[in-house]
Parts: C-alpha cells; sequence; structure tokens
C-alpha cells in the first residue's frame, strides 16, 4: 500500500521565550514559541517550579489574548456622556498631562481625595508603594471582594494561609480533604498534586454545594448547605476532642493551648496572663511552676491551672464538647447527616494518628531542644473560596485550621505546609497606616494586620479615615481593604466626597461589583451642580472592559506577553514549601498599539508629581521604566523586587547589592529562581531554628521569629473586650453586639446574616470554569467556544417542584432584585443550592463582541441580585454585606427564590449597547 | 473504497483515565494550539467574536450526569464524569474503509489513522462512519481534520526528546491522559490498561478502538473506619473527668 509521505520533523519555531503567564493568578512558567517575531505556539515550562510543564485551558489560549480584537490601541479621553463609551484617542503625553493636572491639586491639598483601587493586580507591592508616595490612605487591590477571610484568619492564626500560600504535602499525604466552591490560584499545583495523590490510591474527598471540578474526582463528596462548613467543622472537633484523638504534644509545644488566659474581671480579663517582663507564659510540667514559653526543656501543661487561670487548652475543648456541637445538633442545617459527619471525624483521626509517618531528619526547634526524627499527620486540607465568602467566612476558615492544629496537621510531613514568605506570624507584620499630610507620603504602609481597638483607621470622632471604610468597628480585621465599598462610599460622600477614582485591571462596572445596575448609575449620577457625583474617573485596562465605558481618561495597558512584571517575594511570589521563588514577565513580543504597560505609566506619572522617591533631586526620572524599578528598587538595603542573582557577581540570594544584569539572569534562567530550603529545614517552619536561620540569611526576615499558631486569638479577644467597655478607644453602641459575637477569641459559627431573609428558602452561588478562571475577561476565541453560555443550573428537587424543563427560564429573585435566565438540570448538586458560572454574561458592545453574542443575550451575571449593603433593619443603619471581622463582600450569602417562566429570547436585565471604543472583531488574527 | 493494513508495527493512542480527568479543556485548547500550526490547514474558526461562534477542535472534552442506580432503597450521590473525546486510531477503522479517495488511511509503522488533505475531497463520509463523532470538517479549508496522535511531534527531532509526545498529554495537569504502544503488552500503557481495567468504547461498534479509557473507582463508598469511641461519658464525669482522661495519655 501507498502511504503519503509525512514529514515527521517539521521546523517547530524560530525561537522559545520563557516568561510567566497572567491567564490567572497561579504564575505558570510558558515557553512562547516565535514564528517570524509573531507567537505561534504556547506551552508549560518543564522546568517551572509551579506547572512543571503542564499548562491549563487559559494558558494554552494565551495565543488569543495577544490578538483579541478587544486590546485598546491608544489612550482615550471621554468625549460623550459618562457610560455611553463615547471616546477620542489622545497621545500618550495628552493623557499623562490630564492625569497630573488632576492629581497634583489633590496631592498638594487633600491626597484622600484620590482613591486608587487595582484589580487582578500582580504588582501590588508596586502600587501600593506608589499610593503610599503619593500620600493618599486610600488603596488597596481587589482582596476584600476576593477572599481575605482566608488570608487573614490564616495569618491571625496559623501565620500563612491557603490560597497559594500554603501546599497540602502532595508526595505523602494520604488523606486530602478539599473545602469549598470554585477554582483556585494554586489551579496546576492543585490539578498536578490530585492527580498524584489519586495514582498512589491515596483519598480524595470533597466537601462542596456543587459536584464539579476537583469534587467530581474526590473519591466522596459531602454536598454541604452553603455556609454550614464551619458548623460542620467544629463537629468535627467535637468528635475528635470527644474520643482523645488530637495531638496533644504538637499542641502543647507549637500552639499556644499552654498560655494561660486570664479570668480576672476587668481589662485583661480573656488576654494571656502575663509575666513581669509582659511575656505570656506556661507551667512547666516538669515542675508545675511559671517558665517562659520558649524556654529551653519547656514542658508546657495543658491541664494547668494557676491562680485560677486556665489554659486555652481548657477554654477550646470546653467550648466543643458542648452537646451544640454533636453531629447529631448539626445535621439538618449542614445538609450532612450525622454518620457522614462522625465517619470523617473517624477517618481523619484514624489516618492521623494510625498512619502517622516518620521521616528520619534529626532538626532542632525554637527552645533549643533536639528532635531525630519528624513525626507527620499524612492529613492535608485545603479550601477555596466558596466557605470565605459568607459573613461568617473568617471564623470558618479559623474554624478549619483549628482541625488542622488539633490534628497535628500543619507543617508536619503528609500534611499541609506554608511556602515562603510564609510561615510570617502576625507580629512580622505591619499594622495599617493612614496618617496624611498633604503634599508628603503617607507614613507607612497601607494594608496590614490590627493587634487593637487603637490601630483601627478612624479620625479621633470615630469617623473612618478610608473611602472603603476598612480597619473600622465594622470590619476591623479588613487586611486587603474593602474595594467593593469604593463607589457606594464614595457616591454617598460618606465618610467624604472624593475627587478621582482611578482603577486597575478591575471590572467595576460590571462583574466585579455586588448590584451592578445601580453601581453603573452610582458613577454617572450628577450632583446638583451638573457635575459627576464622583467627579473624575482613571481607568488602565487592556481591553475593552465594561469598565472602560464608565471612565473619563483610559490609559490602555499592554497584553501579558508585551510587558515586565516582577512575581515578588515583597509581594505574592511563587514559592513552593521547599523553595522561595519569584518570577519575571519580559516582552517576548513589542505591542504594535500605543500602549504601556501601567506599571511604567505610574513611575512616569510619579516623576510628573514630583513623588520624592520617584524623582532624583534634579527632578529627573529616577527609574526609566518598570523593569529598571524591578532591578534598582531596594526595599531594604540589599531586598528587592527580586531576590535571586544580585549583588554585582549574580550569586546573591535573598540579599545582595543592585545587580544591573538581574534581568537577563532572569530571562536566561526561564524567567523565574529558585532559593531552596535546606533538608532539615522543610518541615515544623515556624519553629525550626534550621528554617528560621535560612530565612534571615535569604532576608525573609531581619531576625529569627519562631512563634506560637493562635488557637486563642488575643487581637480578637482585645476587640470584644472593647465592645464589653473596656478601654479608651469603644465602638458605637450599635456595633456591640455584633462584636461580641463575631470577634470571639476561639472560632465559632454564627448563621449566614443573608440566612434572616425570609420567604428566599434557596441559596445561589457563582464560581468561574476552570477554563476561565481569574482570566481577565471571556473574550478568548477559544475559551468563549468553551463556555460561551452560563445557565442557572438547578438542583432535581427544584426542577421537578417547580415542573421546568430544558429551554425554559426562571425568575430569580433576592430581597435586592431580580433577574429573568435560562435553566439548566443539575443533579450532582445540594438539593437547595442554583448556580452559575461567573462573568460569563457581557454588556452588548464590549469586548468586541458581536451584541448578538450568546454572553450578551443570554448570559447573565447574579450580581444584580446582591446588594453591597444588607437590608434595613429597622435601627436606622445599614450594614455592608460583608464579613464583620475583615469586609469581605458576602457574595456567597445570597439567598433567592426561583419561579418557571416560560423560555425567553434574552436574559433579563438587559443593558443598553455600549458603543464601541475597539471595532467589532471579526475573524480571528 | 480504502483499504486497512493488515496489521501495523505499533498500535500508538492514548489511555486516558476517567478516575483523575476534572474536565479543565486543558488538552483541548493545548491540541488547539499545536496543530492550529501543526499537520496539515490550521484549525479555523468561525464567527470567534460573533453571536455563534464555532471552529474546528481535535479533541473535546464533555461533562456527563451519572445518577446511580438505587441500591437497597439508597439512593448514592449523583456524579459527574468528564469525558475527553478524540479520534481512537482503530484498528478497523470504519472511517478509513469509507474513504472514496484514499485520503483517509491507516498507517502500517504505527496504526495512526491520518488523513492526507491533498486527497480529501471534503465529502464528510468519514465523519458519518465514525460512531465516535471524532471527526471534523474544517469550514475555511474544506478539508478533514482529525487527531493526528501529533504525528508531527511525537518522533519530531526538532523537539526535545521528553517532549515528543502528543500535545494533550504534555499538557494534562492531572496526568490523566498516556501515551504508548497499546501494541506491546508490556508497555507502560499496556500494563496501566490491565491493572486498571482500562475498556475499549463502544465495543460493539467493532472498531476495535486503540485508545483506551480506565473506569473512574468507585466513589461515595461507605466508610470503612470504625467510628471514634468517646474517652468516657462526658455528661456523667464533667469536663474535669475527661481532661484528666485525655491528659493521662500524654
Amino acid at each position: 500500500m501507498n502511504q503519503p509521505r509525512v514529514d515527521t520533523s517539521p521546523h517547530v519555531s524560530d525561537e522559545i521565550r520563557q516568561t510567566t503567564c497572567y491567564m490567572c493568578a497561579c504564575r505558570c512558567g510558558i515557553n512562547v514559541h516565535l514564528k517570524s517575531g509573531k507567537v505561534s505556539y504556547i506551552e508549560g515550562n518543564r522546568d517551572h517550579p509551579i506547572n512543571k510543564g503542564v499548562l491549563c485551558a487559559k494558558g494554552a489560549s494565551g495565543i488569543m489574548q495577544v490578538t483579541a480584537p478587544s486590546r485598546l490601541r491608544a489612550p482615550l479621553k471621554r468625549v460623550g456622556p459618562r457610560g455611553s463609551g463615547a471616546f477620542e484617542e489622545i497621545s500618550w503625553d495628552e493623557a499623562l498631562e490630564i492625569a497630573t493636572g488632576w492629581l497634583k491639586p489633590l496631592r498638594e491639598t487633600a491626597p484622600e481625595k484620590l482613591a486608587f483601587f487595582t484589580g487582578r493586580d500582580q504588582s501590588q507591592s508596586f502600587t501600593g508603594w506608589w499610593a503610599q508616595a503619593f500620600g493618599t490612605p486610600n488603596y488597596a487591590a481587589h482582596g476584600g471582594f476576593c477572599s481575605v477571610n482566608m488570608a487573614a484568619a490564616g495569618i491571625y492564626t496559623l501565620g500563612g494561609a491557603f490560597w497559594e500560600f500554603g501546599a497540602p504535602d502532595w508526595e505523602r499525604s494520604k488523606l486530602f480533604v478539599l473545602f469549598g466552591v470554585a477554582e483556585d490560584h494554586d489551579s496546576n499545583p492543585i490539578k498536578i498534586g490530585i492527580g498524584k495523590m489519586k495514582d498512589r490510591g491515596a483519598r480524595v474527598i470533597g466537601v462542596n454545594p456543587i459536584r464539579s471540578g476537583y469534587n467530581a474526582v474526590a473519591d466522596d463528596w459531602i454536598g454541604i448547605t452553603p455556609g454550614t462548613d464551619g458548623l460542620m467543622i467544629l463537629s468535627l472537633i467535637h468528635c475528635l476532642l470527644e474520643a482523645g484523638k488530637v495531638d496533644l504534644d504538637y499542641l502543647a509545644r507549637y500552639t499556644n493551648a499552654a498560655l494561660l488566659v486570664s479570668e480576672a474581671e476587668g481589662a485583661e480579663k480573656g488576654l494571656f496572663v502575663r509575666n513581669a517582663e509582659a511575656q505570656p507564659f506556661v507551667i512547666d510540667r516538669r515542675t508545675g511552676a511559671p517558665a517562659p514559653w520558649d524556654g529551653k526543656g519547656v514542658e508546657p501543661d495543658l491541664g494547668a491551672v494557676w491562680q485560677g487561670h486556665r489554659t486555652v487548652f481548657q477554654h477550646m475543648a470546653e467550648r466543643y464538647l458542648a452537646p451544640d456541637y454533636a453531629p447529631e445538633a448539626v445535621a439538618a442545617r449542614c445538609g450532612v447527616s450525622a454518620a457522614r459527619i462522625r465517619a470523617l471525624a473517624a477517618e481523619l483521626a484514624d489516618v492521623a494518628f494510625n498512619q502517622a509517618i516518620v521521616l528520619d531528619r534529626p532538626w532542632v526547634d525554637f527552645r533549643g531542644d533536639a528532635h531525630t526524627h519528624m513525626v507527620g499527620r499524612p492529613v492535608s486540607f485545603h479550601a477555596m473560596r466558596g466557605i470565605s465568602a459568607h459573613s461568617n467566612g473568617f471564623q470558618t476558615a479559623r474554624a478549619l485550621h483549628l482541625l488542622q492544629i488539633l490534628l497535628g496537621a500543619v507543617e508536619t510531613p503528609g500534611s499541609w505546609r506554608m511556602k515562603p514568605p510564609y510561615p510570617k506570624p502576625v507580629e512580622a507584620h505591619p499594622t495599617p497606616h493612614f496618617g496624611v499630610v498633604p503634599g508628603k507620603p503617607l507614613n507607612g504602609p497601607h494594608l496590614g494586620y490590627v493587634r487593637g481597638p487603637e490601630q483601627l483607621a478612624l479620625h479621633p470622632d470615630g469617623s473612618a479615615v478610608r473611602i472603603d471604610k476598612a480597619f473600622t468597628w465594622e470590619n476591623p480585621f479588613s487586611a486587603h481593604g474593602m474595594m467593593h465599598m469604593v463607589i457606594p462610599n464614595a457616591h454617598a460622600g460618606d465618610p467624604y466626597k472624593i475627587d478621582t477614582l482611578f482603577l486597575y485591571m478591575a471590572n467595576m462596572s460590571w462583574n466585579s461589583s455586588m448590584n451592578s445596575g445601580r453601581v453603573m448609575e452610582m458613577l454617572t449620577d450628577k450632583g446638583a451642580d451638573g457635575d459627576y457625583v464622583i467627579p473624575r474617573i482613571i481607568y488602565s485596562d487592556a481591553y475593552a472592559s465594561e469598565m472602560v465605558a464608565y471612565a473619563d481618561l483610559i490609559l490602555p495597558d499592554t497584553t501579558y506577553l508585551e510587558r515586565h512584571d516582577c512575581i515578588s517575594m515583597l509581594d505574592r511570589p511563587c514559592s513552593e514549601p521547599e523553595a522561595a521563588g519569584d518570577a519575571i514577565r519580559w516582552p517576548v513580543v513589542e505591542p504594535d498599539r500605543d500602549v504601556r504597560g501601567f506599571q511604567s505609566v505610574l513611575l512616569d506619572l510619579g516623576v510628573r508629581l514630583g513623588l520624592g522617591p520617584m524623582v532624583n533631586p534634579d527632578g529627573s526620572a529616577k527609574f526609566k521604566d518598570y523593569a529598571d524599578y524591578i532591578v534598582n528598587h531596594q526595599r531594604r538595603p540589599g531586598v528587592g523586587p527580586l531576590m535571586g542573582f544580585r549583588g554585582a557577581d549574580g550569586q546573591g540570594e535573598g540579599r545582595g547589592d543592585v545587580n544591573p544584569d538581574q534581568m537577563q539572569r532572569y530571562i536566561d534562567n526561564g524567567g523565574f529562581f529558585q532559593a531552596h530550603v535546606p533538608e532539615n529545614a522543610g518541615f515544623f517552619k515556624p519553629w525550626n531554628a534550621g528554617y528560621q536561620d535560612w530565612a534571615v540569611e535569604v532576608g525573609l526576615y531581619e531576625t529569627p521569629q519562631p512563634y506560637l499558631f493562635n488557637i486563642w486569638s488575643e487581637p480578637m479577644r482585645r476587640f470584644q473586650l472593647a465592645a464589653e467597655g473596656h478601654g479608651f478607644v469603644l465602638p458605637p453602641d450599635h456595633l456591640r453586639a455584633r462584636l461580641i459575637q463575631s470577634m470571639d477569641p476561639l472560632p465559632l459559627w454564627y448563621a449566614p446574616y443573608g440566612d434572616a431573609e425570609d420567604g428566599f428558602d434557596v441559596h445561589a452561588l457563582t464560581q468561574r470554569p476552570m477554563a476561565m478562571y481569574h482570566s481577565w475577561g471571556s473574550q478568548n476565541a477559544w475559551l468563549r467556544q468553551i463556555h460561551g453560555k452560563n445557565p442557572l443550573y438547578v438542583p432535581t428537587k427544584i426542577w421537578e417542584q417547580h415542573g421546568f424543563s430544558e429551554g425554559d427560564y426562571a425568575r430569580v429573585t433576592s430581597a435586592n432584585g431580580q433577574i429573568e435566565v435560562p435553566v439548566a438540570h443539575m443533579a450532582a448538586l445540594n438539593e437547595n443550592t442554583v448556580w452559575t458560572w461567573n462573568a460569563i454574561g457581557k454588556r452588548k458592545g464590549a469586548w468586541a463582541l458581536d451584541e448578538g453574542a450568546p454572553e450578551a443575550t443570554e448570559g447573565f451575571l447574579l450580581n444584580h441580585l446582591i446588594s453591597e449593603l444588607l437590608p434595613p433593619k429597622g435601627d436606622g443603619m445599614r450594614y455592608s454585606n460583608s464579613d464583620p471581622v475583615t469586609g469581605q463582600a458576602a457574595w456567597f450569602d445570597l439567598r433567592v427564590k426561583i419561579d418557571r417562566i416560560a423560555p425567553q429570547a434574552e436574559a433579563q436585565p438587559a443593558f443598553p449597547k455600549l458603543h464601541r471604543v475597539v471595532p467589532k472583531g471579526g475573524r480571528r488574527e | 473504497m480504502t483499504c486497512l493494513p493488515a496489521k501495523t508495527d505499533k498500535a500508538l493512542g492514548l489511555v486516558i483515565d476517567l478516575d483523575t480527568c476534572v474536565g479543565c479543556h486543558a488538552c483541548v485548547t493545548a491540541c488547539k494550539g499545536w496543530n492550529d500550526q501543526g499537520y496539515g490547514a490550521p484549525l479555523s474558526d468561525q464567527n470567534p467574536y460573533g453571536s455563534d461562534p464555532s471552529g474546528t477542535f481535535l479533541n473535546r472534552v464533555h461533562s456527563y450526569q451519572v445518577v446511580p442506580d438505587l441500591t437497597g432503597g439508597v439512593q448514592a450521590a449523583a456524579q459527574i464524569i468528564n469525558f475527553p473525546r478524540s479520534c481512537l486510531h482503530c484498528a478497523d477503522a470504519p472511517c478509513v474503509t469509507v474513504c472514496p479517495t484514499g485520503a483517509s488511511y491507516k498507517r502500517v509503522e504505527d496504526g495512526i489513522v491520518l488523513v492526507n488533505e491533498d486527497a480529501c475531497i471534503g465529502c464528510g463520509l468519514c465523519a458519518w462512519a465514525c460512531p465516535y463523532g471524532a471527526r471534523e470538517m474544517d469550514a475555511d479549508a474544506g478539508v478533514m481534520k482529525k487527531c493526528t496522535l501529533c504525528v508531527d511531534r511525537i518522533y519530531n527531532e526538532n523537539l526535545p526528546e521528553e517532549d515528543r509526545e502528543p500535545a494533550c498529554v504534555r499538557t494534562c495537569p492531572t496526568g490523566a491522559r498516556h501515551f504508548g504502544d497499546l501494541g506491546d503488552p508490556d508497555s507502560d500503557v499496556s500494563k496501566l490498561v490491565a491493572s486498571r481495567g482500562g475498556y475499549d468504547l463502544m465495543p460493539e461498534q467493532a472498531t476495535r478502538p486503540t485508545n483506551k479509557y480506565l473506569p473512574p473507582r468507585k466513589k461515595d463508598r461507605p466508610d470503612q473506619a470504625s467510628l471514634l469511641a468517646p474517652l468516657l461519658d462526658i455528661q456523667a464525669t464533667g469536663f474535669a473527668g475527661w481532661l484528666d482522661k485525655v491528659l493521662g495519655k500524654l
């Protein structure tokens, strides 16, 4: 037979350039193939520590992002009414002069009148530094509406958090329990890890109302009722305590379980008993006498009672042993049977204690005690955004960390470990800074971890310093700010009016706001004087998103393959538990449009504004562009944005002088750098002297920072004390009861505030598909063929109850509003929960899509059902729809009711078509 | 009418693990990206930014919902199975024998089913004949497209040796896709199929597919661990009794 001859060794590409993906927050290494100077193919970088060669659907579709017709082409100045989308193209010089003309007077007179907030920003240590130099207190990124509950609960409890900041020990773990809806920042590492675990025959359990994605491959699925994860976790703790299946040695040595809690009535009650040096102490089992918590050889006694003061362990055990937490008491509320909860507790205990693993790795702890080996509890947990986007999310995340701690399953072999720069205790983080002096920089970094009421961002009269009211009594631990409150507060002039709203990469007039329709009105409302209530809006984006239409001045950004970036240890690096790691992006292709990387534009703006750290004494630019800043900026002497190849010889790891060749060294190294944790320092890191010394050596800290995990949170108790009337800084009366509940120093569960809505019996959730999670827009020509529609998925019970059939629509009503949307049946779903893919719905005229695109006709947002404020309670106050501890937007508290309606042509509400700022997309490039 | 080879030297193919496929579509776009610039005509997209976008994909992932039968009066939870679908490189490939021009053929050396685009008249008979729906006519090029098993990667001397595997296998984050010679009983893929009970898709079609699917492991099994026994009756002894008992173990 004559077979055609096939060329099996064709030319692949002219060149491979290695950079870092930005199709989401995972930061994988990519090989970008070029043919004739154009991107021809993108694949994963096998040497990269994050993705090890694999790449997700988004990453491999990056080529469609670089050629998307929605790319902005030049700076734009608004010429029609705000919201219409009518713009004219202007030069960069004109654009920057306009911005300077708006911002300079603000800096000189009232810096707080600039509110600068960033969305999917991966350069927060830079944008925050810029905002600090400007002097406004009003800066944050999007963590407040994303997952600050998870981040803050982790830091306050463990000194490290889930997301990409920690990882299960995929090689050794025998049981992995995954909580929460949605995808995750650490998406490829989790997929790689689940694949490895299942290959070894280890068990994976998913706790999630929706059985999609990772939950589809989980060996067991617990389809929990949204907002009740914390209650089920505390019930698991009840079962473990009842049976004595907790790691007592671990609790005594590495947590504050043995510290004494003051029983003395008054301003000290519930704080730790302290000695003359103001240090908390433990009772040493060897002597029965007080001893330093970190003393050599000290064996802290969990059962101690000293002068009537009992240990944290006793307070904790007493609480969770109460019958309220028995599985039988919580089963109905959680939608999980008592037998299932008891079985899970038994499985956790069995794996942790009967299947413990031991590594022959000697190490020395912070007390100076030597250990011959490392004992591991091979149970690992991870939680995604679902458990955190509730008004009880902070306490829920804390409950999960407590469960990990009780099992000895943090930083031990087979369990879950932190990635450098974590572990890092609360004490090693800054507190928030908000000291404003016109014409001067802010007195320190904006965001931080509050230890007590005196650190709240309040004026002497009790009013909020920040426009988003972060770090106030309503949400004391708002460590990431509260971006979702900026526009409503600025519109209401509460706590004050602003002049310029400056946003980066955040679709606040669409899917990134609660109550999107109302936000559009806020952005376009005019006052009695005929001016916009929010007078000026500057926006930077690479694409023609819905937000573009609502700005007055557009600073067009590049795509991720056309720019410099650093994935920095000062910010959110790409470390692994056994290595600190950072990375760069560099322009692997040059832009073919009149666009500039936003960070370089900020530096230019900084020079025009005369911002100190950006100008030389003669007024000239200190940094040519962002790449120059990345290499030459030093945050502390010898410590800069990139840790690798420092010093004149390029040998410095973490510390070292500026190396002018650093960027090229990163490029030559595949775009990343890793500093490996020594083998005997790879576990028990918060307490491991070897790790602490290494961390100082590579510049993560200046001195060793060993600490105890916080089962009992003293900062939280300080807020309770204030609410009880102790101290000098006291909360307003109307918030006291809420603070006493929410700031409980031990994890607890209370019903999400959304549950108070009578008559709305159905939970409504959103998640983003894996093929789109955290990717900027869904206009991607390939990805939109995979996920171009987002029906409302309805569980069997509700489907049958309403007699739905395929093609029907539902009217979905909440306390805030109503939408009409297409439905689809899904059986693998909690029976009282509906959900849809988030951010598929697009506004007509945006993203260069055709008006008839399914995203713009049948696509919809649940956002219209969610208010940024809770309904009035009759006390004259309106409370933010947020977690009371951190201010995290409580998206998943949403409760709705469902009615069947006939098939419709379009989902409702529909908004008028936006004027196009870029031509409609035609054929693929 | 085109003939199939009586036998092939190798039977290269894929083994796809339905137990670990999370339905992330990574393989879908890696395939699209490679083959858009690889063997034959590019994989075109029609109306890529329009109201009814459609394009040529050689590999797609479908998600199916499975509601287990009642057992002992108990309804186990519904499951989602993610199912990647591409050409199975059948030994008795009906798409080849139906081809009127000889454009569709099965390679003697490795068993890969390919379309010689120069000879393809775009009649579409092969797509009708394929019971798996694994072939797609490219609307721009007017030729039939299908999985080539990355024939331009797996032997490509311009690629590092470790990269000489199909793009979908190289990219799969959970490691659910395996590539090798299923004609060799000692190959890693054959052993994997043997150990995991890999199966033929729709064997009643008598196509003798080369690709194999590994079934999902049994899910939602009743828990094996025996329930935890309380240390004592806390209600009777009170908290102090519990504390003594628990700390006595230290």
